[in-house]
């Protein structure tokens, strides 16, 4: 069996699966059976400045998008940071840490933009013997209206200053969560590791509003009549998050830095895309949220079995091992010619795929009386609608076509060679091949 | 007190709840989740073969969609425009053969999106609410006459009133609804749901019923023709086939859709008496209604006899498998001798039967079966002296139930052509009214 030991930063853990700052990390009762039920390590629920802590609203503080038969594909909360007091979560955090010394414990801060409140709160998390800190540069709701959370996240000037304050008064790991809620996911990493972070995690939450209720005319959740922007987590949000953390992977200022893979990770097989990507280990809260801790033991035994499969023996053998195949569009190949192929075995003749070409697409889907559905290599582009389409899996490959083979839809001669836009004849810009 | 084992034909051989329990829904009504679970398996297909299997066409796809999004009524209307007797047949249709045989889901799993029970969910929606969905268009004038209401009666005559046309159903019985009130199995039409729909359905408006009015006695086609523009006729197969067996008509020998009948108008089913060892002749939906529902009054043994093999029973696969899992023997391969008794039928005798070059045929081998009550159920006929064309025993029928006669249309299971389905029924009742439409209001 592979071995998920993974270490980030020099914190090691028996897997790669942390908790997210959230709810399921909100107090010692939480984190106590989130390891017993084998969860890697946990970002401790943000915590804020000693005083009065913050308040939650009394009414709904969820919201949700939903798949087929209620499947939850998103949530979005207004949720705060703690609002439990402060020294109740350090002595917590000292005893949960001191019982499973071999579990990752990082505790997420988010505290005025005063040097004097950093520096207050740090030497008390110094002592709990946590393993690092998280900066919660990310939430999108309330405490940005206070000027923190994502306020800051959305400057970078005040990340690099906020994180060296951190560097300068804490001695362990200082990781900055990012917010998504920016243009370029790039300029805020870079911000992070020019303050000396030793790691960025992204994505937190997405600003959004889930739905309206049509009788209230109110965004939801509605507490007495009225709502607001929350943020938007969940499987919805995992394409966002992977193109973001690909975007620091590949930027040769931030190339190879560590970054903690966040937003939607719900199987084995989101975590090791985002980690194949660049991602050293992942978080997770919604799909903790929506199933309970016990879902840890389909990443750990999925992960082990695909790396099996694959001859990896530590995680290490295959993070990032995707990024160099993440290119920008004006690299493809416009030489490689793909074909769309339907299997009539495993076809049931629902006809979506034809729709769909038909409809929006390039109409190269022929449909006979008897239902049988056939693509016309002369029309098909390889757009790939009706494999996204088909209901049937593996119904419909593309199938790539052999150089010599003449393309029926351009007549065209399939070359060998590769060659892009750069170079296209179409491209005004277009410069000589070399 | 009677049981299941007291000999001859008698009633109440069940407790009171244990037939109430027995007649319940036998297909339960959907809720609300379970409509929106069942809803999300549809595909959206394109041309969907569902709509191509449904007789009336119902865009299966856009009602499911409907029920998916949380609009139940708009789905429902999807479904009445089409099948205006949408109801009904959500309970009656054998959809193993029809719209469910042909999901892409059944091909995909063994497992077809639950047409029937969602289409069930969205029209009770909308009857459990006041009023009638449709309205009538501007009044024409013109006065139609349709003859017999069941449900190719009352479908040609809704869409008649609907286009805006004055209806009179003549109806022979003293009460409306057809087979769909005397013939469907009591389990598949709960609560009066028959008699329901039918008051539901006259809600449109422009319709009257006159019972008591049967063809060849009270009325006549050529009476009727003088007074209406048109005449649509919708009478059924009132004759019941003879069975070619000595003794057929000693007491306790009955036909099935008699008992049927019967049974579907009893106040009090423990009240109607059947046999303890009963045997049903015959190999289709009658046969299996009469069958099993005798087997729910509290019959001790139950026997189909049916001539061929049981692949070749018109019953569909599923009718088969709810008959035998009610405790229902099917024998096959049997054809009926003799029936024997004093003063009522102790038993019956059957001889084996072979098919010999594509023919049926006996084998000489006797069967001896005890029977004090026997039903049969070998098929109607159309009986009715009508003055239009008749072939193979049925109205001749062109297009849209056109008959030979100018001015006289015809539908449903008198009609040549189609099966003999509630669904067919309805969608031919259907298509005459717009056929007569066209005619009457210029043909263009
Ligand atoms: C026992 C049984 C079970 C069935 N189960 C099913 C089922 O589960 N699913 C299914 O789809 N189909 C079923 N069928 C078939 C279905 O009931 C018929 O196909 C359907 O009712 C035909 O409709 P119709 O309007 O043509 O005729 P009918 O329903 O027979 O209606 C004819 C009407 O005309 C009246 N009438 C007859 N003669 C005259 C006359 N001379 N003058 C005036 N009025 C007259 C009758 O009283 C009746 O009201 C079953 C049939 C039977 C017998
Ligand atoms: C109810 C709720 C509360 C959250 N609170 C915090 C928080 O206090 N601090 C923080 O850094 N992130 C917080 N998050 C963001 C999550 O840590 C995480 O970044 C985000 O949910 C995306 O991951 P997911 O798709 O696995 O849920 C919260 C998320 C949720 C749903
Ligand atoms: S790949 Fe695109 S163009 Fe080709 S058949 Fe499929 S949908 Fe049509
Ligand atoms: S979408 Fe797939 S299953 Fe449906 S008709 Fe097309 S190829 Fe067949
Ligand atoms: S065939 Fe099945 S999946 Fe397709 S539209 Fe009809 S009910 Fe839906």
């Amino acid at each position: 069996m592979a071995d998920l030991t993974t270490t980030f930063l020099g914190i090691t853990s028996p897997n790669p699966f942390w908790l997210a700052s959230a709810p399921p990390t909100d107090k010692e009762y939480n984190v106590r059976r989130a390891f017993e039920a084998g969860w890697g390590g946990v970002v401790w629920k943000t915590l804020g400045s000693e005083g009065p802590p913050i308040v939650n609203v009394n009414g709904p503080r969820y919201g949700v998008v939903y798949g087929a038969d209620r499947r939850v594909l998103g949530i979005n909360n207004i949720e705060l940071i703690t609002d439990r007091d402060l020294y109740t979560n350090l002595e917590e955090i000292t005893r949960v840490k001191k019982d499973y010394p071999d579990r990752a414990m990082i505790v997420s801060l988010m505290v005025p933009c005063e040097e004097e409140a950093w520096k207050a709160i740090l030497p008390l998390v110094e002592e709990t013997g946590a393993d690092g800190i998280e900066l919660n540069f990310g939430c999108p709701h309330g405490m940005a209206e206070r000027g923190m959370g994502s306020a800051v996240g959305q400057v970078p000037e005040y990340i690099t200053m906020v994180t060296a304050w951190c560097k300068q008064y804490y001695s362990k790991p200082v990781i900055v969560k990012l917010t998504p809620n920016i243009t370029d996911i790039r300029n805020p990493a870079r911000a992070a590791f020019k303050g000396n972070a030793d790691a960025v995690s992204l994505i937190n939450t997405i600003n959004s509003i889930t739905s309206v209720n049509l009788d209230a005319m109110s965004p939801e959740p509605m507490i007495d009549g009225k709502g607001t922007h929350g943020g938007y987590c969940g499987p919805a949000v995992k394409p966002i998050a992977m193109n973001m953390v690909a975007e620091i992977a590949r930027d040769p200022e931030t190339r190879g830095k560590p970054i903690s893979g966040i937003g939607g990770v719900t199987t084995w097989r989101d975590a090791a895309e985002f980690m194949a990507l660049g991602a050293g280990n992942v978080q997770v809260c919604t799909a903790a949220m929506t199933y309970g801790f016990r879902i840890v033991q389909e990443m750990i035994s999925g992960l082990s079995d695909w790396m099996d499969q694959k001859g990896y023996q530590r995680t290490s053998d295959f993070i990032g091992k995707a990024v160099p195949n993440v290119t920008d569009w004006q690299y493809l190949n416009l030489n490689y010619v793909a074909k769309a192929k339907i299997d009539q075995d495993a076809c049931i003749k629902c006809g979506r795929c034809y729709a769909a070409c038909e409809d929006t697409s390039h109409q190269a889907i022929s449909m006979s009386a008897d239902r049988v559905f056939t693509v016309m290599d002369d029309e098909c582009v390889a757009c790939n609608l009706c494999v996204d389409v088909c209901p049937v899996q593996d119904c419909i490959t593309m199938v790539p076509m052999q150089p010599g083979q003449v393309d029926p839809r351009t007549g065209k001669v399939v070359q060998k060679e590769y060659a892009n836009w750069t170079t296209h004849p179409n491209n005004p810009g277009a410069v000589a091949a070399e | 007190m009677p049981t299941s084992l007291t000999p001859g034909i008698a009633p109440g051989r069940l407790p009171a709840d244990q037939v109430a329990a027995n007649f319940a829904d036998l297909q339960p009504p959907l809720d609300g989740h379970e409509a929106a679970v069942a809803a999300d398996r549809c595909y959206f297909c394109h041309d969907a073969p569902c709509v191509t299997a449904c007789p009336t066409s119902i865009d299966i796809p856009m009602f499911i969609r409907q029920i998916a999004t949380g609009t139940p009524e708009a789905a429902a209307k999807t479904i009445l425009e089409q099948n205006i007797l949408g109801g009904m047949c959500a309970r009656v249709c054998p959809t193993e053969d029809l719209c469910e045989q042909a999901c892409v889901r059944e091909t995909a799993e063994g497992k077809p999106v639950e047409i029937g029970r969602l289409q069930r969910f969205a029209t009770d929606t909308i009857m459990a609410k006041q009023g009638h969905p449709f309205t009538r268009a501007a009044p024409t004038g013109k006065r139609i006459a349709v003859v017999g209401a069941g449900p190719a009666g009352l479908s040609c005559a809704h869409r008649l009133a609907m286009l805006g046309h004055d209806v009179t159903i003549y109806e022979g019985r003293a009460k409306p609804g057809g087979l769909n009130e005397f013939g469907i199995a009591a389990y598949k039409s709960t609560n009066d749901f028959a008699a329901r729909e039918v008051d539901w359905l006259l809600g449109i408006g422009g319709i009257r019923i006159e019972v008591g009015q049967t063809l060849g006695r009270e009325i006549s086609v050529e009476g009727l023709k003088a007074d209406h523009d048109a005449v649509f006729l919708a009478i059924g197969l009132g004759g019941v086939n003879a069975l070619s067996a000595v003794g057929e008509d000693i007491q306790g020998v009955a036909d099935a859709v008699d008992f049927i009948g019967v049974l579907r108008q009893a106040d009090d089913l423990t009240e109607l008496p059947v046999g303890r060892n009963v045997v049903v002749i015959g190999g289709g939906m009658t046969a299996v209604d009469a069958a099993v529902q005798s087997k729910l009054l509290g019959a001790d043994s139950v026997t189909i006899a049916y001539r061929r093999g049981q692949d070749q029973m018109s019953a569909s696969r599923y009718e088969q498998i709810l008959a035998q899992s009610k405790g229902v023997r099917i024998l096959t391969n049997v054809q009926p001798v003799s029936i024997h008794g004093a003063d009522a039928v102790s038993e019956i005798v059957f001889e084996q039967t072979a098919t010999v070059d594509g023919k049926l045929t006996g084998t000489g081998e006797q069967i001896t079966l005890p029977a004090d009550q026997i039903f049969k159920a070998i098929g109607q006929t159309f009986i009715g002296d009508v003055p239009v064309a008749v072939e193979h025993g049925k109205i001749a029928v062109t297009g849209p139930g056109r008959t030979s006669v100018a001015g006289v249309w015809a539908g449903g299971d008198c009609a040549s052509g189609g099966d003999d389905l509630t669904v067919t029924a309805v969608a031919e009742g259907r298509d005459a009214a717009l056929d007569i439409h066209a005619t009457l209001m210029g043909g263009n």
